[in-house]
């Protein structure tokens, strides 16, 4: 747990130290759903990451390497024993959005649509589907609603965890990174999420932490700098700051970028935003062009529809427009249309 | 025509799952929540039992409803009253409606990939003291609602909620706030109205009415055919 370590309780409780970790096998230390004894809520300190644990083609026998990551995430504890899919459900899982973000010179934009389907039926017709990670970034969540909701609680964990033991927020690309790591054991199997995280890189919260560096700090007014991908690793790499926005998918696709759109109906999106974005848009503006891409890809997609929501991510942090019914927006247009035909007669 | 023909032997799997039936229902109102939910356990063509309810009470001020598959019901609310006891133990409070809510997510999510084929819906008050309504999917994902309707016959049940309860879908109404006997009256006419067209609901309503004051029972025959 972080207050266990950052009070450096492992004498205290030697049986649940980190060097003892990767000696446990993954059944007696994995999280049985039912019992949890908090004190075996371990999670790796973020060394670990660097000795990149994973094995491509793994099967469920090597699992020692992943005793660190999973069996501190808890997550799932039939991995090893269940091969994935081997029980067919009866039910359908929730699937189906519009989801889109951009990066232009205020920030980032993201936004999305709120309905969630379940294979013909709208379980919810108000989902949220961008959600605030911490205090600057936010994600928006394509794919299974479950699993979006999960991974992006245990992102903002991990996030906040670093955050405490380093005394500086990871950068996007360190989270994209982060994320596509831990998804990568359950590549194959039927877990499905397709996020974007926009982020405001900024510099270090503890000034007085930053070691002497070499290497220049790129120019903070260049937004995104090439040079500073592995922002986490404190071993005098340049990092960049400015908006920031990463695609991550559980496949293992992770792409910076400066447009996405994820979803049924980001084919609909991607044309208005095509148009639409540049990067000398202002704030209104930009809201207006993310507006639009969600509505008319609502209006053609079947399975996104009902709100558009937007959130804008600058350096102050991220803030959301309300929520906004786009059912309004098609009678408005429908009378635009009118009064323009009639004016033009 | 369709043809009729022995297409070959066809093997049969065993699953896991079996559908038990049943709806659930929870309404969030100012000061009070209700939970209710049919007494009927099917399977199939039969019904196991008549007297079933699926509301199941978790503290003094939550509620939850669980159905699907009765085995995981079972399991699934022996869990959670384990982890409340747990918590109660370990922080010496009770675990509010909210708190509850997110547990039971992180329970479901950790059987990603052999669900607990339940459909939850938790009623409560809040630390507030407003009422709650946390509805789930069998993975997991959850959000905080005014009402829901889950079960087999939530998909008729849930656009009626929506305009009675939600206005939406009507122009020029004026949206007055729902009182406790209002809510008590349209969930007793929902249900009634679910039995005539659902065949896995009915027999009869247990409902569960949660204010500060407690939890209270209510039981209202259903049809029985």
């Amino acid at each position: 747990m972080a207050l266990q370590d950052l009070c450096n309780l492992q004498e205290v409780f030697p049986d649940t130290g980190h060097s003892q970790f990767g000696k446990r096998s993954y059944s007696e230390s994995c999280f049985s759903g039912s019992s949890s004894d908090p004190f075996t809520f371990c999670i790796p300190a973020a060394e670990f990451l660097e000795q990149s644990p994973l094995q491509f083609g793994q099967g469920s026998s090597a699992f020692t390497s992943q005793d660190l990551l999973l069996s501190s995430l808890s997550w799932p504890p039939g991995l090893p024993q269940d091969s994935p899919q081997s029980v067919p459900l009866p039910f359908p899982m929730s699937h189906g959005t519009t989801t889109l973000a951009f990066l232009f010179q205020g920030g980032v934009l993201a936004a999305a649509d709120t309905r969630s389907s379940c294979s013909g039926l709208v379980a919810c017709p108000a989902s949220q589907k961008v959600l605030p990670i911490h205090s600057h970034m936010v994600g928006t969540t394509s794919g299974t609603s479950a699993d979006c909701a999960l991974w992006k609680r245990i992102l903002a964990r991990e996030l906040r965890l670093y955050q405490l033991r380093h005394g500086r927020r990871l950068s996007t690309g360190g989270a994209a990174k982060l994320l596509s790591h831990m998804l990568h054991p359950f590549k194959g199997s039927e877990l499905c999420v397709a996020a974007t995280l926009c982020g405001w890189d900024g510099g270090d919260l503890d000034q007085d932490q930053q070691p002497t560096q070499g290497g220049a700090r790129p120019d903070p007014s260049h937004p995104v700098s090439q040079s500073s991908v592995n922002a986490q690793q404190s071993s005098g790499r340049t990092r960049s700051s400015g908006p920031s926005l990463y695609y991550v998918c559980s496949d293992g696709t992770r792409l910076q970028g400066s447009l996405f759109s994820v979803g049924s109906g980001s084919p609909y999106a991607y044309s208005i935003l095509d148009q639409g974005v540049r990067w000398g848009l202002t704030l209104q503006e930009a809201t207006s062009v993310a507006r639009e891409a969600v509505y008319r890809a609502t209006h053609r997609d079947a399975y996104s529809g009902n709100c558009v929501d937007v959130f804008h991510v600058s350096s102050a942090g991220w803030s959301r427009r309300s929520r906004e019914d786009l059912r309004e927006e098609y009678y408005r247009e429908r009378e635009r249309r009118e009064r323009e035909r009639r004016e033009s007669e | 025509m369709k043809d009729y023909h022995y297409s070959g032997p066809v093997e049969h799997k065993f699953s896991p799952y079996s559908f038990n039936g049943g709806t659930v229902l929870a309404v969030a109102g100012e000061d009070f929540a209700i939970v209710a939910s049919d007494t009927r356990l099917s399977e199939g063509y039969s019904i196991h039992s008549r007297d079933s309810p699926k509301c199941y009470k978790l503290t003094d001020t939550t509620v939850i409803g669980c159905s699907g598959f009765h085995g995981d019901c079972l399991t699934l609310t022996k869990i959670i009253d384990a982890r409340l006891k747990m918590y109660k133990h370990s922080n010496n409070k009770t675990m509010t409606s909210g708190a509850i809510a997110a547990m039971l997510s992180t329970i479901l999510y950790g059987r990603r990939f052999f669900p607990y084929y339940v459909y939850n819906i938790i009623g409560g008050l809040d630390e507030h003291g407003k009422g709650a309504v946390y509805s789930f999917d069998p993975v997991g994902s959850y959000q905080r609602d005014t009402y829901k309707a889950g079960g087999s016959a939530s998909a008729m049940l849930q656009p009626l909620l929506d305009n009675q309860i939600g206005f939406k879908n009507m122009e020029g109404v004026q949206h007055v706030p729902l009182t406790q006997e209002k809510a008590v009256q349209l969930v007793k006419d929902v249900f009634i109205s679910a039995a005539e067209r659902d065949v896995y609901t009915g027999d009869a309503l247990r409902l569960c009415i949660i204010t500060k004051e407690g939890i209270k029972e209510q039981t209202v025959a259903l049809r029985k055919d």
